[in-house]
């Protein structure tokens, strides 16, 4: 019982009421929970009356009960409102050392900020241009063979799953279905030109609000041997965009088509993320395709779009239901697999998780989260600064706040004070900060080609009203802790004794945030000596053969024969091969291998397909057996030479390379004769597992490429040469060759991306440390000018006094250390560089070299500042007292 | 200008308000309502009645004394006012009035 008439009810509870009450309700609510708290004591005990307390204030706070602001309080503010302004920028100007620092630190950080704030803003607005946006969802897979899923989910689906969905069933207004590879080189009059897009079925204007110029938006893909053109494409192949109803040629392949312009589209808005040049009806399909049995199976997911219109947004749950019955239903037509089918809303497909098959770039959710969190740290970096330096510097604004108290400001206005100061550092640092933004924008879009087709970055009002938000959003979160600290400085102390102000108090956080942030500096550029070490690494790989001075020019359906006779006359190449495909690039080629021996065994293996010249071109080193021998492409294929990690998989000859010659396997149906076997190479990128069993088979007819192997002291002049050959072949598609070495380092380009967007971060975390660290020593080297003199005086050398003064900042840096290489060693040993293959190991180099660096600014920024206050002649500080 | 018409929560509030006479303040209010209505009548929602019923002119209230129960705070006693009276007298003459239109039997029959 005791215990229970001493409860009260909890005090701010009560407060937060009277600061939102109007008074003349004020008294008898107060009254009234009151009374109702002693009342639950009783009932319940004091923990859940307090509890109980809490909610019934805040659940009060209603229209009716909320106080107006009064005349005279606004009006007050009003007027201070001047007069802090005035003060701020009075503050502002007199320390210039704390104002170019925190503007110079929050503009750095802010423009990244913008950076993102611009790119979020650009992202969420792709597809929203159509006005049945919300209603609009993509049908995706998920394959399953076997029992075994692959774990990519597809962004297509089968064309049979997208007409079932159309014709059959409920709650489905529409169904675009989209299929891949229409394109080819179209020739209108004179003109040739290559054009790509996709099939479509006539629904396509009717999902999506793509603007039709010329012809009807519901016929307009209807018929067969029908296509759209977008205006660009039309401006293209005819010069003018009057071409309803004409006809064109298209090659594709082998086949060369006619067919009709149905309708000319006003070019495809940026924020779309389907983006084509031309449109051919998928009606063409049924006839082109009537034989093929594949165009219609189940289980043939990877070519096919469908977006399907829901005629009620909130039906998708219900709807996904009738694919998963849709899927139990036609599994049956396909052994062993199992098609599972799901819904993506079209307002997530830029945004939302990366899918296989993707119909055009994507951002995906993991890299906006991971830059969003990069801008976070830097701009938290930026806000620490702030606050630090703002309560460091706190023995001189204090007698300030005093007089303000003293002549009846209240805690309110000394709040309202420095908030407004940091509001117009904020507001000075956005716009240094918006600069810095247009410099490094173009920088940003470069870093990576799939950031330039995605963002545009341009303004639009609504860019530049989150931008002012966000900077008022960081004024008020760095200044609103000095803030609340200068509002609680008690008058009579602060004007009475100086250094009875509680300065020390904050000395532990602020010692913190200096640990916080070297952490992340440390951090940050140990990263980006990883990443760098690795990308070093994986472009140098050993990949078992010969890539140097090696250009691969795709043929581009054109036949190799001529082209390689008119390449072989020139001195400066040595030699020219086919190939299929360029290995070790990321790209893969698949079939199924038997072993004759062993019929049950049958398992995927990797292959190229190669003409005689291609082995020794590229020095790859046979064990045994020999090459290929050239022969009539006519000749059907009876030889393969295969790696030693195919001996191992299916155990071919004991895996001895030299027994295996003359050895039988069956690929695709046919026997074919091992006639040599080559050592391991790396087919997939040199950071790829898979990819091991490659087998090598001969079909010179097949190339896509040619490799031509080039000895040139004068790279530009042969290209031009090579150039002008081409030119006598193919008129219509320009020349495309690349070097090995270079398609190499392309594979690798996202890793490079993340490497310098790595740097740029840690470049940044760095500056914002060392300018607040230099911003602290120049502030507590003033406060001990004092204390260095009078050492000074009884005979402290030089060298003890930069010791005493720098000892404590830089025991924070070495903790920071001490912190962050454990975190970042582990991060990256155990969890980061174990899902990468081949990786290179950890070094001591990368984990140290940051660390040092990092100790290095810090001391240079220390030194200087000590050594200047050393310099200082004693007399002259002294005499003052 | 708002309305004068009595909802159905109101009049139930403003006749406790009559029959407590000179003790008719919120918790007391609110305790009456329980008994009669058999189930708690929120703080919240009583409070909010009686500010509007104020608006409405149909109650007028005062403070009263302090008390040590309620941590010094004092009450705000309600009152009824001739334009409450009037609008409860209303809202019984209404009723009689419908009940007066139903035939018994209709009712009989239910």
């Amino acid at each position: 019982m005791k215990n229970t008439t001493k409860a009260h009810p909890p005090r701010w509870a009560t407060k937060v009421l009277r600061w939102y009450c109007r008074r003349e309700l004020l008294e008898d609510l107060e009254g009234d929970l009151h009374e109702y708290f002693t009342r639950n004591v009783q009932q319940h005990g004091a923990g859940r009356a307090r509890l109980i307390y809490i909610i019934d204030v805040l659940k009060f706070f209603r229209p009716y009960t909320i106080q107006r602001p009064g005349f005279l309080k606004l009006l007050t503010h009003w007027i201070m409102l001047g007069s802090y302004i005035r003060t701020s920028g009075r503050s502002i100007a007199r320390n210039k050392l704390f104002s170019v620092i925190n503007i110079a630190g929050l503009a750095i950080s802010m423009s990244v900020g913008l950076l993102i704030i611009a790119m979020m803003s650009d992202l969420l607005s792709y597809d929203r241009f159509h006005q049945k946006h919300d209603r609009i969802y993509r049908v995706i897979s998920q394959y399953e063979y076997n029992g075994k899923k692959d774990e990519d989910i597809q962004a297509t689906t089968s064309l049979k799953a997208a007409k079932a969905i159309k014709e059959s069933f409920p709650g489905v207004e529409d169904v675009a279905i989209l299929k891949r590879d229409f394109g080819g080189d179209v020739t209108a009059d004179e003109t040739t030109i290559p054009l790509s897009g996709f099939w479509a079925n006539d629904s396509f204007f009717k999902v999506f609000s793509f603007q039709l110029l010329q012809g009807n938006a519901r016929t307009a893909l209807k018929e067969p041997f029908t296509i759209v053109l977008t205006e660009k494409s039309a401006h293209k192949l005819f010069g003018h965009t009057d071409v309803l109803g004409k006809v064109v040629k298209m090659r594709q392949g082998e086949h060369e088509r006619a067919y009709t312009i149905s309708g000319l589209m006003k070019d495809i808005p940026v924020f779309s993320h389907i983006k084509f040049e031309i449109l051919g009806s998928l009606s063409t399909r049924e006839v082109t395709e009537a034989g093929n049995d594949r165009e219609m199976a189940w289980d043939n997911v990877w070519g096919t779009w469908a977006y399907v219109l829901l005629e009620d947004k909130r039906a998708a749950p219900a709807f996904v239901k009738n694919l998963v019955r849709l899927s139990e239903k036609e599994d049956k037509s396909a052994k062993l697999t199992h098609i599972a089918l799901d819904l993506q809303p079209l307002d997530d497909i830029v945004t939302g998780r990366n899918l296989s098959n993707p119909i055009g770039q994507t951002m995906g959710a993991t890299v906006m989260w991971i830059f969003s969190a990069m801008a976070f740290i830097v701009i938290l970096c930026a806000g620490l600064n702030y606050t630090n330096l703002s309560i460091a510097r706190s023995i001189r604004r204090s007698r300030e706040v005093g007089i303000r108290k003293t002549i009846g400001a209240q805690k309110s206005h000394v709040v309202n004070q420095f908030l407004v100061e940091s509001l117009i550092i904020s507001m000075l640092a956005l716009v240094a900060g918006f600069g810095l933004f247009l410099l490094i924008k173009p920088h940003f879009l470069s870093i990576e080609s799939s950031l330039r087709e995605l963002l545009v970055l341009d303004f639009t009002p609504r860019l530049v009203l989150m931008f002012v938000l966000f900077a008022i959003i960081v004024g008020l979160a760095a200044g609103i802790f000095p803030a609340i600290f200068f509002s609680r400085i008690n008058a009579v102390q602060a004007l009475k004794n100086l250094s009875a102000i509680p300065m020390l108090k904050g000395v532990t956080v602020r010692q913190a945030l200096i640990v916080f942030q070297y952490s992340v500096s440390i951090i940050a550029i140990s990263t980006t000596l990883i990443m760098h070490k690795q990308y070093r690494h994986f472009i140098a790989y050993d990949l078992g053969f010969t890539t140097e001075n090696i250009l691969n020019i795709r043929l581009q359906g054109n036949k190799p024969e001529l082209l390689k006779k008119a390449l072989l006359e020139l001195p400066e190449v040595m030699g020219v091969s086919q190939s299929l495909m360029i290995t070790s690039i990321g790209e893969f080629y698949g079939t199924l291998m038997k072993n004759p021996k062993e019929p049950q065994d049958s398992a995927g293996v990797h292959f190229n397909a190669i003409d005689e010249h291609y082995l020794p071109l590229h020095d790859h080193k046979l064990l045994a057996g020999e090459n290929f021998k050239g022969r009539g492409s006519k000749a059907p294929e009876s030889e393969v030479i295969v790696n030693e990690q195919v001996l191992k998989r299916f155990d071919i000859a004991e895996r001895k390379p030299e027994k295996a010659i003359g050895e039988i396997v069956t690929v695709e149906g046919q026997d074919l004769t091992i006639i040599g076997v080559m050592k391991d190479f790396q087919y997939g990128r040199a950071n790829n597992r898979s990819g091991n069993t490659v087998i090598m088979r001969y079909a010179p007819e097949q190339a896509q490429y040619l490799n031509v192997k080039i000895l040139s002291s004068d790279w530009p002049e042969t290209y031009e040469k090579i150039e002008s050959i081409w030119k006598q072949f193919d008129k219509v598609h320009p020349l495309e060759a690349r070097f090995y070495d270079e398609q190499i380092q392309a594979g690798f380009d996202g890793l490079k991306a993340s490497m310098k967007v790595g740097s740029f971060v840690a470049f940044l975390v760095i500056a914002i440390a060392s300018i607040g660290l230099l911003g602290m020593v120049v502030y507590s080297t003033e406060t001990r000018i004092r204390e260095v003199s009078i050492r000074k005086v009884f005979g402290a050398t030089e060298l003890r006094l930069l010791y005493l003064l720098s000892k404590g900042f830089l025991v924070l840096v070495i903790i920071a250390a001490c912190f962050s290489l454990p975190v970042t060693y582990l991060v990256f040993d155990r969890v980061l560089l174990p899902e990468l293959a081949n990786h290179a190991p950890l070094g001591l180099f990368e984990m140290s070299a940051g660390v040092i660096s990092v100790i290095a600014i810090a001391l240079l920024m220390i030194g200087s500042q000590t050594v200047k206050v050393i310099g200082t002649n004693p007399a002259e500080v002294l005499k003052v007292e | 200008m708002k309305g004068t018409n009595l909802g159905e929560f109101e009049e139930v509030v403003l006749l406790t308000i009559a029959a407590l006479v000179n003790e008719a303040y919120s918790v007391a209010i609110c305790d009456e309502l329980e008994k009669s209505l058999g189930r708690p009548a929120k703080l919240g929602v009583v409070h909010a009645v009686l500010n509007r019923l104020e608006d409405k002119g149909f109650v007028k209230s005062k403070l009263g004394e302090a008390t040590s129960t309620r941590g010094g705070k004092r009450k705000r006693y309600y009152t009824i006012t001739n334009g409450g009276k009037a609008a409860l007298i209303r809202a019984r003459d209404l009723r009689n009035e419908l009940w007066s239109k139903i035939p018994e039997l209709a009712l009989k029959k239910v």
